[in-house]
């Protein structure tokens, strides 16, 4: 099995998210909002490191 | 999400051990069976996915530190873990690029599983109400 960065980066951040969801929030529509914080989190932070190494590179 | 908390009906320990050998166990036996499924299958596909990639599975005794911090993630994965060993899944060495993230993949699906096994805990003992 081969997957791309992105991909590994969306599997990783959805399954964290929804572990985070459930443990971290009492109530059910908080863990969802929760989930959803921490996943739109890791991915938008994955990518904004990514351009940032980017460009300490160029 | 999954039916009332009975703090007292299920004992505290016994929740987090099933937790921690079977991951979402701790929270099906409390009856949050929507919670215990959710964690169960996030975990599983993060090991599945983790093995699949062609991951590490850590073993003890190796001397190395950072080998021993890999084998205490691994070893959060519970009964996973020994049918890893067992079955032989997974590598003891990373041959390719992707097999990182695997290891990384299993490493985060053992903590993950810990995390879920004090949640179950928590819920067994009423620290957390619901």
């Amino acid at each position: 099995m081969s997957i791309s960065h992105f991909s590994a980066v969306v599997l990783f951040s959805l399954f964290t998210s929804v572990v985070f969801g459930i443990t971290q929030r009492a109530q059910p529509k908080m863990m969802a909002w929760f989930g959803a914080l921490c996943f739109g989190l890791f991915v938008c932070g994955t990518i904004a490191a990514s351009w940032v190494m980017w460009l300490i590179k160029h | 999400m999954g039916g009332d908390a009975l703090p007292g009906r299920v004992s505290p320990v016994v929740a987090l051990l099933a937790g921690w050998l079977i991951p979402g166990a701790g929270h099906v036996l409390l009856g949050k069976w929507v919670r215990g499924l959710l964690l169960m299958v996030s975990i599983l596909c993060m090991f599945a996915i983790g093995i699949a990639l062609q991951g590490k599975i850590y073993s003890p005794n190796t001397g190395d530190p950072l080998d021993m911090l890999g084998f205490a993630g691994d070893l959060g994965s519970g009964l996973l873990y020994g049918l890893a060993r067992m079955l032989d899944w997974g590598h003891t060495t990373v041959q390719i690029a992707v097999a990182d993230y695997g290891t990384k993949f299993i490493v985060v699906a053992g903590l993950l599983n810990v995390v879920a096994a004090v949640d179950a805990h928590s819920l067994a003992s009423g620290r957390k109400p619901s």
